[in-house]
């Protein structure tokens, strides 16, 4: 498990500092929290990371390599991949069909190859089939393998895109809000999915607003509010942290927002 | 009944060379949501490279003695010297204005389009240049009193082993499944680890292939090419593909054989200088009540 290193790191939408100067580090065998108000920047930080965005200054580094030089594809290569808030699953494929999406940077096998159906192409093709099965039993899916991913119910439709990310045999997974819309049963069952991939050898950088899920999973927590990094460390500290508690809750004149989502 | 028996080869085989067309523009629409203009002009230099070859080779008399492999070589050399026209033409004016407006992107596809065929004009000259087509177009049979030709044969049957071929690339292999997850959502794709830019090139040259080899089809049915014997079958085709429902494969080749078999029945029993016109009002009539095409609502089904 590689570390990766943000420093500095800078981006602006028009005059928007949408994230400004931040640095911290996922370090090996850790899962990290990423917290903070809507529109503080942790999609975001995301989206730099995989290389949607390049940032406008500083430096993200992965197992040595500058991620912020390199493009999507070549970033899932190195070993980081990401999955969606909203999901993002190819509606219209079978559930194996997008495991196997996952499984195109693990594979080689260009157009002649696949033409003339060589022996390489076809060990690939098969060794492929069974990394993605293995994933899918994983997930539990396994029974669900050729059915319509857009069929799926919304709970399995979460775990495929996980699946779907396993596929690409990361070393760091990003998961952006993956107990969006669960209920309490179905956190606890994530909860515990997690753990047993930072098991398999995957570090984890976790966006969420379902504080249960973030104290009780990560092991330190860093909080973002409008682009900048306000509070780090470990569950415990993050939740008395005076500023973190300022940003969720407002100032004491203006009373507590709406949107409080404190432990 | 001869007629009609007749009219439906004569569809048939136009409806083929449409349809091979129509899935160029239906696979590029569905990658990069463009209507690839200069599809037509791709199609039209496979015919020339078709018609150099096999005047070349018939030049020196290995025509005679080798008729198959000289078309197979008149095929291969168009195919692949049209996979590198669409490469190039990709990367020269597509892919800089990929996060420009949809509307740049097509002013610079039907600049292409104008760009090709004046070059083809400057290179190959005004003039029809004509097939030797002494040695393939001679032989014929009569099914219920209808004239087919072997051409006609060869030109449905190269068709439908280049359709399968297409099919069995787009759903079986790992490039096909990068297609279309590709087609899907883009963004999702290169955040899996695809390739973006190469799957778009892989796009245009299976595009362009599909287009050379029916330049050459046509050049032996017709007996002849010309500089811009692009542009009216380039924008049927289109019209094909926008009639199955854009971005559909199946769509396109149903689309593709509709318009032909329009465009042949309207000349054969209504008035010959009005099939142009049939064959567009089959499209408007059927964009009137069904605005996504024919098999527009299962778009992503088949979708390349």
């Amino acid at each position: 498990m590689p570390e990766l290193n943000l420093t500095d790191i800078g981006i602006r939408f028009g005059g928007l500092r949408a994230v400004d100067g931040l640095s911290f580090a996922l370090e090996p065998g850790e899962i990290l929290g990423l917290i903070g108000p809507n529109g503080a920047g942790k999609t975001t930080v995301f989206n730099l990371i995989t290389g949607v965005y390049r940032p406008h200054g500083g430096a993200i580094t992965y197992d040595g390599r500058a991620l912020h030089r390199l493009l999507p594809h070549q970033i899932v290569a190195a070993g980081v991949v990401r999955t969606f808030q909203n999901i993002r699953l190819f509606k219209a494929m079978t559930v194996l069909e997008n495991v196997l999406a996952g499984r195109h940077c693990r594979t080689r096998v260009g157009v002649v190859g696949a033409l003339l159906r060589t022996a390489a192409q076809r060990r690939e093709e098969r060794e492929s089939a069974e990394r993605a099965g293995e994933v899918l039993s994983f997930l539990g899916l396994y029974h669900k393998r050729d059915e319509i991913a857009g069929n799926l119910p919304y709970g399995l439709q979460r775990r495929l895109e996980i699946a779907r990310a396993l596929a690409t045999e990361p070393r760091t997974l990003l998961l952006d809000e993956p107990a969006a819309g669960m209920n309490p049963q179905e956190s606890r069952e994530l909860m515990d999915l997690i753990r047993s991939i930072l098991d398999r050898g995957i570090n984890v950088l976790l966006v969420e607003h379902d504080m249960k899920v973030v104290m009780g999973l990560c092991h330190r927590v860093v909080v973002l509010e409008s682009g900048r990094k306000i509070a780090e460390g470990e569950p415990a500290e993050i939740q008395r942290h005076p500023e973190v508690i300022r940003a969720y809750l407002g100032t004491g004149g203006r009373g507590a927002r709406t949107q409080v989502a404190g432990p | 009944m001869e007629t009609l028996i007749q009219q439906l080869i004569n569809g048939v085989t136009l409806g083929s060379v449409y349809a091979l067309i129509a899935l160029g523009y239906t696979m590029v629409y569905g990658i990069i949501q463009l209507i690839n203009f200069a599809h037509g002009e791709i199609f039209a230099a496979g015919g020339y490279i078709g018609v150099i070859t096999l005047s070349l080779l018939n030049s020196r008399g290995v025509l005679e003695s080798h008729p198959v492999l000289g078309l197979a070589l008149a095929f291969l050399l168009a195919m692949a010297y049209c996979a590198f026209l669409a490469v190039a033409l990709e990367r020269v004016a597509y892919r800089p204005l990929r996060k420009a407006s949809r509307l740049a992107l097509l002013l610079s596809a039907l600049g292409m389009s104008i760009f090709f065929s004046n070059g083809m004009m400057l290179c190959q000259g005004v003039y029809d240049k004509a097939y030797p087509t002494q040695l393939y177009a001679t032989g014929q049979f009569t099914v219920g009193g209808a004239v087919v030709s072997y051409i006609q044969v060869y030109i449905v049957a190269g068709a439908v082993v280049l359709m399968v071929a297409l099919n069995l690339f787009v759903n079986r292999t790992r490039l096909g499944k990068a297609m279309r997850s590709t087609a899907q959502d883009r963004t999702m794709s290169a955040l899996l680890g695809i390739n973006a830019n190469r799957t778009i090139t892989i796009t245009f040259v299976i595009g362009a292939i599909l287009a050379a080899a029916a330049g050459v089809m046509v050049g032996l049915y017709y007996g002849s090419v010309r500089f811009d014997m692009g542009f009216v079958p380039g924008i049927k085709a289109f019209a094909a593909a926008v009639l199955g429902g854009i971005g559909n494969l199946t769509g396109a080749v149903l689309g593709g054989m509709i318009i032909g078999l329009v465009e042949v029945f309207a000349a054969g029993y209504l008035a010959s200088e009005y099939k142009d016109v049939f064959a567009f009002i089959i499209l408007i009539l059927v964009l009137y009540f069904r605005p996504t095409g024919i098999m527009g609502e299962q778009v992503d089904d088949t979708r390349v």
